[in-house]
């Protein structure tokens, strides 16, 4: 009826209290029944910080006391899901944050023990699996800032991984590979942004579309020309290691952050620049009022599809960076449809980072941090069937978007082409 | 005295509509020039080609006795025009000061956004034209009257000289008008020009030097304001002489139509917001609800349509109880709905016009029989109270939205009064419509009356209240705090009630 509805009513903010503390005991007796009772008393789990090829200054390995550690886990989360029934914590994120951390050293500890786990290697991976993720969700947040949606994010990395790598191995050089993936980025952005932004095609019809013409037109060069001249065409090598001096010398941090290649650098670099841009520049003011309200930013003479082109363009740039990192950043040749689904993980992540460039970074980690426990704990034999840490994530973004944890507003302009 | 703007010559051409027919406009130097008519008369087309949202097809715009080419806002405002939409051009999300810069953004170390400095100056402007705002604040947090004042703030930090009000006391508490009012006059003493769109007769002759009246894309003329009567400025905007006062015999009161005992109504947040009430109406009378909107009048409306559900009371309608029932079913036993917000309750503005109006009864014979619609029916239906009710419109198959208000709100009426009713709830029946078709809804409204239905208007226009109502009744917080005979109260006496003081019995009445 009246638009109140969407604002937090103290019944329902009752409501998400008693839920939280709920949630955190029961989880607090999960914790108790699944891994306590199962983990032998006197056991240790090591987790490793140390890195074997790495630069960093050796510091001992952690060894806990497996028992020990799941039960005070246990403890914690039915403590505080106590004292927030009892008193209320205001601050959701510390609670998904409390709920996120015992589960993860719980169930780290218990599935380790009497056994290693490289801690400082798993993080290492995380980062690594979680950039192309973020670049997509860089390239969701800045497009969708300006109100137009681009789920064709997958068929630009798609497109670009194949130009990167085809333009690499051809001229001998990873950089030419790079920059051909970043300009074919642009290039696709820039017909999305043509169709949506001349002809007002609906958005998400136009992305689908690229979706499409990616995945068909890369899979027929690849099976038509890629497989038959695989060392001629398809075989580029992968950018190097870098290691920063000095600050990769720190320990389990330097290892993580400072020994990695160019693309996630500039993926770091990137998270922190478009934030600066889009808060605290002229441009980012007005790509944000574009988003919320274009007549607005019309009337005040600012001119709406500039920004909507500039925007969706650099976008794509970044998604074509992001592709670049799947052939000439981390194997070295192209196969089929090999994105699986990262792009469309980097939308989930920039919902969930609230069209923001940190926290699409930070949600983007998480995604890339599941994906490389599934690994490790593969190689641990745990008695989970690996399918099945695969899903975590991912049932956690569908309950984050049903929005039970805090709502996220796209802008509020988000996929509505603008009418003078 | 020289004349900071012309227009000389406007026309502008849409599709089928003339919407400006050679207009010719003079704004004199420090003056407040009224632009009057009624809505659909063209006053907004011409502000926007003035300020550069639509190019013109003919005529010239000389500002300071230059003519200037204006093809986007750009221009305008370095021509010294600022505008202040009807519709604010503000950002919820985003700040006072951020809304300010916007387009013309100081920057410090070359690139960084610099709030303070935007803010320093804010409060600048702020201090010498007595526009209080907090710069630091969000735009959604805001009540109405302040956003304005970021819009009047948004212009002046341009340095505009020409400032165009579109309808700007529309969405204002009568408060908030005094203030502005008072904010114009500063703005006239420190030497800038006004242009006033309005359709309300009396500001225009409490504020305007000079009055330019257009009707249906023309110029009809300009008056001096001491000349000006209400009367005879109703007569140019419509063309044709106007009732301002609503004609009607006195009330001829029977049985109890609709009966309310004791009603509490909580909101959607829960609040408490109608707060034990009672009253009834009879059948061939108007109970004229008065009140500041936002003391329970909404909610009340809602619950006795069944789209709230009541906390406790008791609603019968002709003795039978009805506060349990579904929306559906209070429609059927009789009572009609004419929503406050039509736009959003009472139509569906992307269906065309034939659909809604018959909405209510759209399951049921002649308009379906079995699962499928009767297109035949539902066309001569509408074609029937098109006609019957004087809803102007190329034809019943374009969408609602397109109808000007008072016409969206002809197709309301047009609907409910088409079937029929025992009782008739009308919220705000008239609110931001012209004179013309205000005269038309307060006529159908008298004439169901007289035809010995209940009628319980609600409104937060007293002179509204007065014209309809035979009895009135005054909330406030949630309450009722009389209810009185319509021609034993004057103004004064009310509007004391509507703030929540009760005058002694010896003064006010008449």
């Amino acid at each position: 009826m009246t638009n109140t509805k969407t604002l937090i009513t103290p019944a329902s903010a009752k409501r998400a209290q008693i839920l939280y503390g709920v949630v955190l005991i029961v989880l607090g007796l999960l914790i108790y029944l699944l891994f306590v009772r199962t983990t032998e008393a006197g056991v240790t789990t090591t987790f490793g910080l140390n890195l074997a090829n790495a630069q960093a200054i050796k510091v001992p390995d952690l060894v806990v006391p497996a028992q020990a550690t799941v039960l005070a886990m246990a403890a914690i989360a039915i403590f505080v899901g106590a004292y927030q029934l009892a008193r209320g914590i205001p601050s959701t994120s510390t609670l998904i944050g409390v709920i996120a951390v015992t589960f993860i050293i719980a169930f780290l500890t218990w599935s380790a023990q009497d056994k290693s786990f490289s801690l400082t290697g798993m993080l290492s991976s995380s980062l690594v699996r979680a950039t192309p993720i973020a670049l997509a969700a860089l390239c969701g947040v800045i497009s969708e800032r300006s109100a137009v949606i681009n789920i064709g994010i997958e068929g630009i990395m798609l497109m670009a991984a194949q130009v990167a790598v085809v333009t690499a191995t051809v001229s001998g050089n990873l950089y030419v590979g790079l920059v051909s993936a970043i300009i074919v980025g642009g290039l696709v952005a820039a017909f999305h942004a043509y169709l949506v932004i001349h002809f007002k095609v609906d958005q998400t019809i136009s992305s689908v579309a690229i979706n499409i013409i990616g995945t068909g037109t890369t899979s027929f060069i690849s099976s038509r020309f890629l497989q038959k001249a695989t060392d001629t065409l398809n075989n580029s090598g992968t950018f190097p290691i870098i290691s920063i001096p000095v600050l990769s010398k720190i320990p389990v941090l330097g290892p993580v952050l400072f020994e990695n290649n160019i693309i996630v650098y500039l993926m770091l670099l990137l998270v922190v620049i478009m934030n600066i841009v889009i808060f605290y520049t002229p441009w980012g003011l007005r790509t944000r009022a574009v988003g919320e309200h274009p007549k607005a930013a019309d009337t005040l003479g600012v001119n709406v599809y500039l920004v909507r082109y500039v925007n969706v363009i650099i976008g794509g740039m970044i998604a074509g960076l992001g592709g670049a990192y799947f052939t000439i950043g981390s194997v070295g040749r192209f196969d089929e449809v090999m994105t699986s689904g990262k792009g469309f993980i980097g939308m989930a992540a920039m919902i969930f980072g609230k069209w923001n460039p940190i926290g699409a970074f930070t949600s983007s980690l998480i995604f890339g941090f599941a994906d490389s426990l599934q690994v490790k704990l593969q190689i641990l034999k745990v008695p989970i069937p690996s399918e099945f840490l695969l899903m975590a994530p991912y049932i956690v973004t569908m309950i984050i978007l049903t929005g039970v944890v805090g709502r996220a507003i796209p802008p509020a302009a988000d996929g509505k082409p603008y009418e003078k | 005295m020289t004349n900071v703007l012309e227009l000389r010559g406007i026309t502008k051409r849409f599709p089928g509509v003339l919407a400006n027919d050679k207009i010719d406009i003079t704004l004199r130097e420090g003056k407040i020039l009224a632009l009057l008519g009624e809505n659909g008369a063209g006053k907004t087309t011409l502000m926007n080609i003035l300020y550069g949202l639509y190019k013109p097809d003919e005529g010239q715009i000389i500002v300071h006795g230059k003519e200037v080419q204006i093809h986007e806002p750009n221009d305008a405002i370095k021509s010294g025009i600022g505008m202040v939409h009807q519709h604010f051009m503000l950002v919820p999300v985003m700040t006072v000061t951020e809304n300010v810069m916007l387009g013309v953004e100081l920057t410090k170390n070359g690139m960084f956004l610099d709030h303070d400095k935007v803010a320093q100056r804010i409060h600048e402007i702020s201090n010498q034209y007595g526009l209080e705002v907090d710069p630091h604040a969000l735009i959604k947090d805001l009540p109405v009257g302040i956003q304005q004042r970021v819009e009047i703030i948004k212009v002046l930090y341009r340095n505009a000289n020409i400032l165009i009000l579109d309808e700007p006391t529309a969405v204002l508490t009568p408060q908030e008008v005094e203030g502005l009012f008072k904010i114009l006059e500063t703005l006239i003493k420190a030497g800038k020009s006004i242009i006033f769109i309005t359709h309300k007769l009396k500001e225009v002759m409490s504020v305007a030097d000079d009055i330019s009246v257009l009707r249906l894309g023309r110029m009809v003329g300009s008056i001096d304001p001491k000349e000006a009567t209400p009367e005879k400025l109703a007569t140019m905007m419509v063309g044709r002489d106007v009732n301002l006062i609503v004609e009607k015999q006195p009330a001829q009161p029977k049985e109890t139509s609709l009966e309310v005992k004791n009603l509490f109504v909580r909101d959607e947040r829960q609040n408490l917001t109608v707060n034990g009430i009672s009253f009834e109406v009879r059948k061939g009378e108007v109970l004229g609800v008065a009140g500041v909107q936002g003391n329970g009048q909404t909610e009340l409306v809602y619950a006795l349509t069944g789209l709230l559900p009541i906390d406790s009371g008791e609603v019968t309608l002709l003795g039978k109880p009805i506060h349990h029932n579904t929306p559906r079913q209070i429609l059927e036993s009789g009572v009609a709905h004419i929503p406050e917000d039509r736009q959003r309750h009472g139509l569906i503005l992307s269906f065309p016009i034939h659909d809604n109006l018959m909405l209510c009864t759209y399951y049921k014979e002649p308009f379906a029989r079995g699962v499928s619609l009767q297109q035949k029916a539902i066309f001569s239906n509408a074609e029937e109270l098109v006609k019957q009710y004087d809803v102007r419109t190329p034809n019943i198959y374009v969408n609602a939205g397109t109808l000007s208000g008072g016409n969206q709100q002809k197709v309301i009426v047009a609907r409910e009064f088409s079937r029929p009713i025992e009782l008739l709830i009308a919220s705000q029946p008239t609110r931001g419509l012209d004179v013309g078709s205000i005269e038309y809804i307060h006529k159908q409204i008298i004439k169901k009356r007289d035809e010995g239905t209940g009628v319980l208007v609600v409104s937060s226009e007293l002179d509204e209240i007065l014209a309809l109502s035979d009895r009135i009744a005054v909330m406030y917080k949630g309450q009722i705090m009389d209810i009185l005979d319509a021609n034993k109260v004057n103004k004064e006496y009310l509007g004391l009630l509507m703030a929540g003081i009760h005058p002694s019995e010896t003064m006010g009445k008449k």
